[in-house]
């Protein structure tokens, strides 16, 4: 039997060294898996890990993959450590992307400088308005933000889904549910030569700093932090528990909705039924292997941009299935969460 | 009765019956003080390990055995990250659906596209009988069992010594240890049930609902029947309310069209995820009566130490 001693503080050794034996314990557990399933170790590993970034392209692939993720990741990890959960952050995503670009095909063919910065506007608000509603319900109504923004997940799925079917649909696209290609004055200025590369990556960065700034130069993200750590504290203190909430799922819905847009106006350069491959919902185990922590949530989101990268290569090299990729993420979190513990307790085998 | 009328209560039998079964064992791991936010992981995971087991033994029974049992492991797996390493239940559980969606697509990859007869109806003879004996006999054996199941669940829960030690862990786990009760133990038991709920309600999903695997089949119904615990306020009989107004709901997208309402299939399709929505706030808005009914305990964790 496993048994448990408290420590007297937390760890700071454990906390860097956690996530970094979770990583180990995840290689290992898919060494296991790949094993199971009969593919050969080395070419596995070399399609995971080798072949996504061994070219320019590559790496700026895994620019483009991992700011959606480093962006959302920075954003929820804010609302995490206040204990806000917006887990539908997938749904903020949609529906910036929508939001900007219905804002890009209403100016189809104007070619104006001002046309991309509406689109962000745009994308921005549209996530924050999908996030509003669940803040609006846990103010005003108690309601479970976990619960409410999932739901609006499905609900921006099925809209834009219903959208491009309908409404936004190309009218020369032979009834294929896509918008029109979005014009180049609508498109985010690549910053790389031949690659996908876009603006959005900077952008991303830039997020990651104001982040660390917020909560570690500011009252609000002092606020933040306490009501987090002892929400009574907090009340105690002054800080207004609501307007901590509002703020949160509001910064992460907008934040959300521009990598929305991002994904609209840089790789994909048009709306399609599906514009994400679960950005919202593996930026929750960035933030956390990031330890809630912008600077960690910024290399979190490149191992898990790699992870996407790794299984696409694997998918054309190995004829792996896709769903590998969410296997990973998932045994990486359980990993994540389980060698928490080490932070805390001393973990000793044989009866207490 | 008018034919289509049976046709129509008889869908939202079959679409209500995963919910019952779901959302019945959440509610039992959430009285013993344990949030599992995994349902749908758990449930896509039953789904596919049951439709998988059929497709290669050709034995219902055995399926179902497997939704069940697969659903358990995926519950011990949480069980013994939140119990025993004390890690946070909410990000466990939705680690827990993370994982159960890609597992369940990377089993299922070779099952896509196969069909499957579908479980035999149990009282065949009974469900000749004019009229009403198809929409009172012309069911499965899981229909059933939830119905038996919820109303074993309420026994156990109100009536039985061991229930009663349940929902004091679940209730104040300080009291119920300083007892002499097995917090942990008892914790343990009540999440493996989830799980084997949850799988069943796979089970359900993939060999009776729609007989066939597709990815992430479920559609959100793990996240609905949590919701369903809330608007339940943790009682098993309203429980069955919520579950069979829920099927009658998401039955509504289907019978749209056919009963001339010209709205897109793709908004009629929201109505289930707005309505939880809708309800959560309905039951919530009334804090008191969520604090009066919620288990105290629960989503804390508990280490005997401190």
């Amino acid at each position: 039997m496993i048994t448990l001693h408290r420590r007297a503080s937390p760890s700071r050794t454990m906390g860097w060294f956690a996530p970094v034996i979770a990583l180990g314990l995840t290689l290992l557990a898919g060494l296991i898996l790949f094993a199971v399933l009969g593919v050969p170790l080395l070419k596995a590993f070399q399609a995971f890990f080798i072949d996504p970034v061994s070219t320019r392209y590559g790496l700026a692939e895994l620019g483009v993959k991992a700011a959606p993720l480093i962006m959302i990741g920075v954003a929820l990890s804010i609302g995490f450590r206040a204990q806000v959960w917006n887990i539908g952050a997938e749904g903020q995503l949609i529906l910036g992307g929508i939001c900007g670009a219905a804002v890009g095909l209403y100016f189809y063919e104007v070619d104006a400088w001002y046309v991309l910065p509406l689109m962000m506007l745009a994308g921005v608000l549209g996530g924050m308005l999908w996030a509003a509603i669940p803040a609006l319900l846990r103010t005003r109504f108690n309601v479970n933000e976990i619960l409410t923004s999932l739901m609006l997940t499905y609900v921006a799925a099925l809209l834009l889904s219903y959208l491009v079917a309908g409404p936004l649909r190309d009218p020369d696209g032979y009834n294929f549910p896509e918008s029109r290609l979005l014009h180049d004055a609508a498109l985010l200025p690549r910053i790389l030569d031949g690659t996908r590369l876009h603006l959005g990556a900077a952008i991303a960065l830039g997020i990651v700093v104001a982040a660390w700034v917020l909560l570690s130069r500011t009252l609000l993200g002092f606020a933040l932090r306490v009501n987090g750590a002892a929400p009574r504290a907090g009340t105690h203190a002054g800080f207004n528990q609501n307007r901590l909430i509002w703020f949160v799922l509001l910064a992460g819905g907008g934040v959300a909705g521009l990598a929305g847009l991002f994904e609209v106006a840089g790789p994909i350069g048009q709306l399609l039924t599906t514009i994400s491959p679960g950005y919202g919902f593996t930026a929750i185990i960035v933030a956390f292997l990031g330890r809630l922590h912008p600077v960690g949530v910024f290399f979190a989101g490149l191992i898990m941009a790699l992870s996407y990268l790794g299984g696409e290569t694997a998918q054309i090299d190995l004829n792996l299935p896709l769903a590998v990729t969410g296997v990973f993420q998932g045994m990486l979190l359980f990993f994540l969460l389980a060698t928490d513990v080490l932070i805390n307790y001393r973990v000793r085998w044989g009866r207490r | 009765m008018n034919e289509t009328i049976i046709l129509t209560l008889i869908t939202i039998i079959t679409a209500a019956t995963p919910l019952v079964y779901a959302s019945l064992g959440e509610l039992v791991t959430e009285r013993s003080g344990v949030l599992n936010l995994g349902v749908e992981g758990m449930m896509l995971t039953g789904a596919v390990c049951s439709f998988a087991t059929v497709h290669y033994s050709g034995s219902a029974t055995l399926g179902v055995l497997a939704g069940c049992l697969a659903g358990m492991a995926l519950a011990l797996l949480f069980a013994f990250l939140t119990l025993t390493l004390q890690s946070s239940q909410v990000a466990t559980g939705l680690a827990l659906t993370i994982f159960g969606v890609g597992l369940s697509a990377l089993i299922g990859q070779s099952l896509v596209g196969i069909a499957f007869e579908g479980l035999p109806v149990l009282m065949p003879e009974l469900a000749r009988i004019p009229a009403i004996g198809k929409l009172l006999f012309g069911h499965d054996i899981l229909v059933y069992g939830s119905f038996a199941l919820v109303a074993a669940t309420s026994w156990f829960l109100s009536r039985t010594r061991a229930g009663l030690v349940l929902r004091s862990v679940g209730d104040s786990h300080d009291a119920a240890h300083a007892l002499g009760y097995h917090v942990i133990r008892v914790r343990y038991l009540a999440t493996l049930f989830g799980g084997a709920c949850a799988g069943l309600a796979g089970a359900y999903l993939s060999m009776a609902y729609t007989p066939m695997w597709v990815e992430n089949m479920s559609a959100g119904r793990g996240w609905i029947a949590l919701a369903l615990v809330v608007f339940a306020v943790w009682q098993p009989g309203r429980l069955l309310l919520g579950a069979y107004l829920f099927g009658g709901i998401s039955i509504l997208q289907l019978h749209g069209q056919a009963l001339g309402f010209q709205v897109p299939s793709q908004l009629m399709s929201m109505l289930p995820y707005l309505t939880t929505i809708l309800v959560l706030v309905l039951i919530s808005r009334d804090g008191g009566r969520i604090r009066r009914n919620a288990p105290a305990s629960i989503g804390k964790a508990f280490h005997p130490t401190t």
